[in-house]
């Protein structure tokens, strides 16, 4: 059983008197084989989770933990897909060579764990002889996936990797995250800002709004019984996205706990 | 490396190198003791057929000394830029490698020794190491590190940034290994060319040093000792002070041209530019008179490419018309072509182009933006960038009301805050002397649409209103725009990659598709009534609250074509469950029926959207 769990997360940027606090006291679990949404704006503080579960950015306070354990990043247990699939891959190094980079050093037999993992994306084997530009954004999206599954990770976690993709191919990249991780049993921790994404591939969802979590539970629960004023603002907004609402005083969006 | 040769410029500076550096090897092998011979006969003789350049002081061939000089010249130079690319190269690189305090710390070093003078540097080392061609060498190599230094730094800085290299760092890879494989070939090209020209100044700097005295002593010379010794009798013998000193320039040269050549030939190269002769304009057909937007064969081309490719539509009085499309399918470029801000290499033709009943096609350029600044307003995606963030928010819309209404500077201002109180904004008088930055995304963008009402407009065109604002605030933006077609009666033309806003928001929806209009139909028809297979299949793929969660999304197979690849049938047909060969041969034409239009040989055979996946 994997699970990785944030607890008590805080996350500050800027020196001491400047600090803007990005994430604050953040607590969310990713259970085994599950899939959690997390939904927020541009500048909740989800990237930011994100990027501190790989340790891409220091924590100030609290920890993220694996089974228990604090994350060794030696081991690569957490992997991470990356929103842009243009700049996520190094423009020099061949599909094959982006891919082989994240197989564990202890592996042997890399070229085959290589034909594998395309496999694993459906992308053709003859793929790793490309180069990024030579690849559609769809593809290049598969090739970040490859490239996490690669270093046969516990626990994935995709930062808004649809956004910056078409409409066209956002739907095979979803279909793929959900039947990998059906296939592999995977444990995912899925962010974007679209709730209708979050709600198609996520078993939780959890909510984060100006750094912290504001709701979390099962999807189904979060979806229909919404709690928390701002979540149902989401869903209002999401199921209606130019409807009818009221400016609040300030002009601004003013959910209740602003 | 071909590319560069190709030019005229690239390979004239490669041969030039080729010479100095084949001189610089052979020279010295083979005529060392031949202008080391001393000729007592001939002492300081001028130029003739035996001694080209002349003979010095002791009787040698002045000629045969300055090719043998290459030799030291252009080792020294080479040695001396070797040496600081080195250093700068381990100064720069450094911070990725020590971590964030120990890079900081480098970082502000080399910063530091960036702001000396290079000269400077050079002399005050030739004083420390002492007078000499070691001094001299050290000297110039530590006086191009830091600029070289500060170069890498600059470079390695950005590529670190990007997600491939954290992607690599989250994927294990070490430090050191980091460096050498993500972050150095991405930065080598412009650091080669650096390296060309920066050699080529050294060559120029031993040249100064030793003409000074500093550099190279007797009874070794190089360049700059020989101008300095002709340059003594250059009255006289002029031609051995100009034989050194052309032979500095053209070496100089060499190194500085072959920089430039590779420099020119790392850019990305744009294709020639292939200008298509306007088609003849045919007489403008019947106007629609309730129409405030009239286009016809509307075409946006650039160099090599032309991205909208035959766009016709009308936009009647208080209409709000939907355009959207993926990506590269030419809904902005059309939207910016209807407003004239197609810049230079751009290209707009059409058939017909009438605003408000004006021909915008030609006429007075004045008068179409004086039409157009009031008629008009324009919305764009990134409320950021569109205004000027060193300019108040109310001056900057009333610059509009002064520019186009001949208002004074109080009117303006007046009408600048009475049409931020239009948009919703609380406490327009003090927002008004606010800037930019102390605006939110929504309120910006909201700030934004008032500078469009400062006049009156007849058409609001919206690229992306919505995009980079989060969902909640979406809302009121889009609200807003319905509450001003309300009020004033004003057109919207909106364009979305978003198919559920433009569904909701606008009267009618028109679908692009590699640039043209797939597409045109009632808004409220979009879901039940959709006719072309794009369309139906873009509806289907994307997830909504109420998709199925247990049923995999349809899918579109393959990408969307290239505007510079579109190929002579329908652009969607290579996509296409229902394609056959008609489809692939000729492109279907926007057929009009019932105020729908569609550009589809197949429209309305059911597609078996499931099962594409």
């Amino acid at each position: 059983m994997t699970e990785l769990a944030f607890e008590d997360v805080t996350v500050r940027f800027g020196t001491r008197r400047h600090a803007t606090t990005a994430v604050d006291g953040v607590s969310l679990t990713v259970p085994h084989g599950k899939i959690v949404g997390l939904v927020g704006e541009s500048g909740s503080g989800k990237s930011t989770l994100a990027r501190a579960a790989v340790g891409l950015v220091p924590v100030d306070s609290g920890r993220i933990v694996l089974n228990g354990h604090p994350i060794d990043p030696r081991t690569h247990n957490v992997q991470m897909v990356f929103q842009d699939p243009q700049s996520a891959l190094d423009p020099r190094m061949s599909i094959g060579e982006s891919v082989a980079e994240a197989i564990p050093r202890r592996a042997r037999n890399r070229r085959a764990r290589v034909a594998e993992v395309l496999d694993l994306v459906d992308l053709p084997v003859d793929c790793g002889r490309l180069y990024p530009a030579q690849l559609s954004g769809g593809q290049r999206q598969r090739v970040g996936l490859a490239r996490a599954l690669a270093g046969e990770p516990e626990v994935v976690i995709a930062d808004e990797i649809t956004s910056a993709l078409d409409v066209s191919i956002q739907g095979t990249v979803l279909n793929l995250v959900r039947d990998l991780q059906r296939r592999m049993r995977l444990s995912l921790l899925f962010i974007s800002h679209d709730l209708a994404v979050v709600r198609y591939v996520s078993d939780f969802i959890a909510v984060m709004y100006r750094g912290r979590i504001v709701e979390h539970g099962p999807a189904g629960q979060v979806l229909t019984d919404p709690q928390d004023p701002y979540t149902r603002e989401l869903l209002a907004a999401a199921a209606d996205p130019a409807g009818q609402l009221d400016l609040g005083e300030n002009g601004d969006t003013t959910p209740a706990h602003r | 490396m071909k590319r560069i040769l190709r030019t005229p410029l690239g390979a004239t500076a490669a041969a030039l190198l080729l010479a100095v550096l084949a001189l610089a090897v052979v020279a010295p092998l083979v005529w060392t003791d031949r202008a080391n011979a001393i000729d007592t006969a001939q002492i300081m003789h001028g130029s003739s057929a035996a001694h080209w350049l002349g003979t010095d002081a002791l009787g040698r061939d002045v000629f045969l000394r300055v090719l043998v000089a290459t030799g030291i010249s252009v080792w020294l130079a080479l040695l001396a830029t070797g040496l600081g690319v080195l250093i700068g190269l381990l100064l720069g690189a450094a911070p990725v490698v020590l971590g964030r305090r120990a890079g900081r710390f480098v970082t502000a070093v080399v910063n530091i020794a960036v702001a000396f003078p290079g000269l400077l540097l050079a002399l005050f080392f030739a004083v420390v190491f002492g007078v000499g061609a070691t001094g001299a060498l050290l000297a110039i190599g530590l006086a191009v590190a830091p600029g070289f230094a500060r170069l890498t730094q600059t470079l390695v800085a950005k590529v670190s940034g990007l997600d491939y290299v954290a992607a690599a760092r989250v994927a294990g890879v070490g430090r050191i290994r980091l460096l050498f494989r993500h972050i150095l070939p991405n930065v080598a090209e412009p650091l080669v060319v650096n390296a060309a020209i920066a050699a080529g100044s050294a060559l120029l700097a031993f040249a100064g040093l030793s003409f000074l005295g500093l550099g190279v002593q007797p009874p070794s010379y190089d360049w700059g000792r020989l101008l300095g010794e002709g340059l003594q009798a250059i009255y006289l013998r002029p031609a051995a002070a100009l034989g050194p000193g052309a032979a500095v320039v053209i070496a100089g040269l060499a190194f500085h041209l072959f920089g430039e050549a590779l420099a020119k030939g790392f850019t990305r190269h744009t294709p020639p530019v292939r200008v298509r002769r306007a088609e003849p304009v045919p007489a403008v057909g019947a106007t629609n008179d309730d129409a405030v937007l009239v286009v016809e064969d509307l075409r946006v081309g650039f160099p090599g490419v032309t991205p909208v490719r035959g766009v016709s539509f009308s936009v009647g009085k208080g209409e709000a018309v939907g355009i959207v499309g993926e990506s590269g399918s030419g809904k902005s470029l059309t939207a910016l072509a209807v407003a004239r801000l197609i810049e230079h290499p751009g290209r707009v033709e059409a058939r017909q182009l009438t605003f408000q009943g004006r021909d915008l096609r030609n006429g007075n350029a004045r008068r179409h933006r004086h039409l157009l600044g009031t008629s008009l307003a324009m919305v764009f995606q990134d409320p950021m960038t569109s205004f000027n963030p060193a300019m108040r928010i109310g001056r900057q819309l009333a610059e509009v009301a002064e520019q186009h209404q001949g208002s004074t500077r109080k009117q303006a201002w007046q009408r600048a805050v009475d049409r931020l109180r239009a948009v919703r904004i609380p406490d327009p008088h003090r927002r008004a002397r606010q800037y930019p930055h102390e605006f939110s995304g929504g309120m910006r963008q909201r700030a934004m649409i008032g500078m469009g009402l400062m006049g009156k407009p007849a058409l609001i065109i919206a690229d992306e209103p919505t995009t980079a604002l989060d969902v909640t605030v979406q809302r009121q933006v889009l609200r807003l725009l319905a509450s001003i077609r309300e009020d004033d009666g004003a057109a919207l033309l909106l364009i979305s990659h978003d198919i559920a806003i433009v569904s909701q928001v606008c009267d009618r929806v028109l679908v692009m598709y590699a640039g043209r209009i797939v597409e045109d139909l009632p808004a409220d028809e979009l879901y039940t009534a959709a006719r072309h297979p794009y369309t139906r299949a873009l509806l289907a793929a994307v997830p909504d609250m109420t998709t199925d969660r247990d049923r995999p999304l349809a899918v579109i197979p393959g990408r969307p074509v290239d505007a510079a690849q579109a190929p002579p049938g329908c652009a969607y047909a290579p996509r296409c469950p229902l394609a056959d060969k008609r489809c692939i041969d000729t492109a279907p034409p926007l057929r009009d029926g019932d105020g729908r239009r569609v550009a589809c040989w197949n429209a309305d055979v059911p597609v078996p959207v499931g099962e594409q996946a």
